[in-house]
């Protein structure tokens, strides 16, 4: 009887072991492209450009002030003349005149602050900084759409290819699998004024620049974290051996 | 010690009972001495509680518990987080302490239930600090729940949404308590502030004093131990316990090394992962709360996981009362049935180290279970996710209400005298 009862446990037991497969079926997702992100000032700054001249007129980034890209390596005199086109003092935040209801209007959706946006595109799927790189490099022509332009990983989109003028026209070639998921493969119909690896470079340095942006202390973090480990080891060191010392009496 | 000094000492005994409460409950407790590393986790709670005050001490002077939104467009709240994260210096550590910390007092937390559950350290004479224990772990939920709304994110605003919803399931009293606890027909500036309050002042206030409740009630009967034997059954000729040795030093120096050990490994999280691979700091709370925009899934924080899958389980009417309803009362039932511990445990033995194969089963299984519980609670439901939560809801409840029975069928070995020491 009792064994019965063991048994009928051990079961129970195997069957649970193995839920999670079952409950873990399937799900779909987007395939990201990684993000070649570098934390080099040069490619840093080059991406602050781009951010400044192609996302700022829209995009605002209102937890940043102009000043903190002294961080990146910009001089004061150097923000002010090449980045601050609206902003009057140099420690401004990096806000935008165009008002929420007005976006609305104009793109049908509320447009989005990006300073933190490396940080909310993390997913299952990739980093942030992943679904950003493959976004900015996958727009294509799409006369349905009012802006004239669609997306792959963010369908429907608002917003518009900005920097078409840079990467140049995608079409995509829509086929419909099996299973009713849809396959896009783009191809450059007309080229743009950077090839295609100057593209992909000058996109991987806005991403980076977005990611340092989102939070801007994550270098710094690691660096005083790796600090803060050695003393901890060494503190464990020291520890134990005062304990061990402690309790050499008691048997 | 100088004459001078022991004159100051005597002056304040006369009027404050110091060396007395020093004596009985550090340098003269008497603990046992055979404390494995399950022990480690009731001091680390005591510290972990001391970092969430001191870090939520400095956070309350810059964050600001307010709705409205600022010249950008930002609500104010979700604003002055990013504030303290960028420019209050060393505000970003102090908040990944913060949110670190909230996700490391469940981990120690559920670690220390574990052991009381190994051990038996419920079992008479402890009932009331189990009892102490689990009230502690019920405001600690309450606590973490308010704490998450305040950085008015996108999830702290729909998961406060969600679960304050699943109070207007009560019938006739429920809408008006949902009313109550919002302060607003939806989560608002309203919700945000009493929120503020309550996980400020009242709910640390409640909290402190069931910790001190916790301890004093633990020095009043003396710890239990990995052996599950009392020690102050067998005493010397001063009446003090065999097996027991004084707190201080022995298990301060000891818990020291815990400290550390700990420190450790919040440290690796607070430094290189603070958001916890999105378990600790969820990707969606980076975006402010929009009440026009429902997020896709709707996850709760990992440590409410398993009671909320326990709650989605429950997907059929009973009774003419609708399945929200009777989900909300097996969430609830499920963290209150785990202060009936000490009284539907019938083992002639208290430790795990002594029980039969049926308790250890029994412990293995509903271990499982709350894990898979916990694992499925952050997913969104699919049919046979809800199956398998279904099952495992069932296997935790029956953990509970059947352990009376196998708890008494089980073949025990005998207890030893003394504690096992090596």
């Amino acid at each position: 009887m009792k064994m019965r009862v063991i048994n009928l446990i051990k079961r129970a037991a195997a069957v649970l072991l193995f839920a999670p497969a079952v409950a873990l079926a399937a799900a779909a997702s987007v395939q990201l492209d990684k993000a070649p992100v570098s934390t080099d000032p040069a490619a840093l700054q080059h991406g602050a450009k781009l951010f400044v001249n192609y996302c700022l007129s829209c995009h605002s980034a209102s937890f940043k002030r102009y000043n903190m890209l002294t961080n990146i390596g910009l001089s004061e005199q150097e923000i002010r003349d090449n980045l601050m086109f609206t902003a009057e003092r140099v420690g401004d935040l990096m806000t935008v005149a165009m008002r929420p209801a007005d976006a609305k209007v104009w793109f049908g959706t509320a447009v989005p602050d990006l300073t933190l946006v490396a940080r909310q595109r993390n997913s299952g799927d990739g980093s942030g900084a992943d679904w950003l790189y493959t976004y900015l490099r996958q727009f294509y022509r799409d006369t349905e759409r009012p802006s004239g332009w669609n997306n792959v990983v963010f369908e429907n989109v608002g917003m518009p290819h900005v920097f078409w003028e840079l990467q140049g026209e995608q079409v995509a070639n829509i086929t419909e699998n099996a299973d009713g998921t849809k396959n896009v493969q783009l191809s450059l119909a007309k080229p743009g004024k950077l090839s295609v690896e100057e593209y992909d470079k000058a996109v991987a340095d806005l991403v980076s620049f977005m990611v340092w942006m989102s939070e801007p202390i994550a270098e710094k973090r690691k660096a005083i974290g790796t600090v803060v480990l050695i003393f901890l080891a060494g503190m464990f060191v020291l520890s134990y051996a005062l304990k061990k010392n402690y309790w050499k009496d008691i048997h | 010690m100088t004459t001078k000094s022991q004159a100051l000492l005597n002056w304040i005994d006369e009027r404050f009972p110091l060396t007395s409460s020093i004596k009985g409950h550090l340098t003269e407790y008497y603990a046992p001495k055979n404390f494995n590393f399950w022990y480690f986790f009731g001091s680390l709670a005591l510290l972990v509680l001391v970092i969430q005050i001191l870090t939520g001490i400095f956070l309350v002077m810059h964050y600001k518990p307010d709705a409205s939104l600022n010249a950008s467009g930002v609500p104010v709240a979700f604003a002055s987080v990013e504030y303290i994260m960028r420019e209050v210096p060393g505000g970003w550590l102090i908040r990944y302490l913060h949110s670190t910390g909230a996700s490391a007092f469940f981990v120690v937390v559920y670690l220390h239930m574990f052991r009381g559950l190994l051990y038996g350290s419920y079992r008479k004479p402890r009932e009331l600090i189990w009892i102490f224990g689990t009230l502690i772990f019920l405001v600690l939920m309450a606590e973490a729940f308010m704490g998450y709304l305040l950085p008015w994110g996108q999830m702290s605003f729909w998961g406060a949404q969600v679960i304050v919803n699943l109070f207007s399931a009560i019938p006739l009293i429920g809408p008006d308590l949902a009313l109550v606890i919002r302060g607003d027909f939806v989560v608002s500036d309203a919700t945000l502030n009493r929120f503020f309050s309550f996980h400020v002042i009242a709910v640390p206030l409640v909290l402190i004093g069931l910790v001190v409740a916790h301890i004093i009630a633990l020095h009043e009967v003396g710890s239990n131990n990995p052996d599950g034997v009392e020690i102050k059954k067998k005493k010397d000729a001063n009446g003090i316990p065999l097996d027991g040795i004084p707190f201080h030093p022995y298990y301060t120096v000891k818990d020291i090394v815990g400290v550390v050990a700990f420190l450790f490994f919040f440290s690796a999280v607070v430094f290189f992962a603070p958001e916890g691979g999105g378990y600790f700091l969820e990707y969606n709370n980076f975006i402010p709360a929009d009440p026009l925009k429902t997020p896709p899934h709707i996850a709760p924080v990992w440590y409410f996981t398993p009671f909320y899958s326990i709650l989605r389980a429950v997907t059929f009417p009973l009774f003419g009362l609708d399945a929200k309803f009777w989900g909300v009362v097996a969430m609830g039932a499920s963290v209150v049935i785990i202060a009936f511990l000490p009284w539907l445990d019938r083992s002639p033995v208290k430790s795990m180290r002594y029980k039969g194969p049926i308790f250890k089963a029994a412990v293995a299984i509903f271990v499982v279970c709350f894990i898979i519980l916990g694992y499925l609670g952050v997913l969104p439901p699919t049919p046979g996710r809800t199956l398998v939560s279904q099952i495992c809801s069932v296997l935790y409840f029956a953990f509970f209400l059947l352990m009376p029975w196998y708890s008494k069928l089980d073949k025990c070995k005998p207890e030893p005298e003394r504690v096992t020491f090596k």
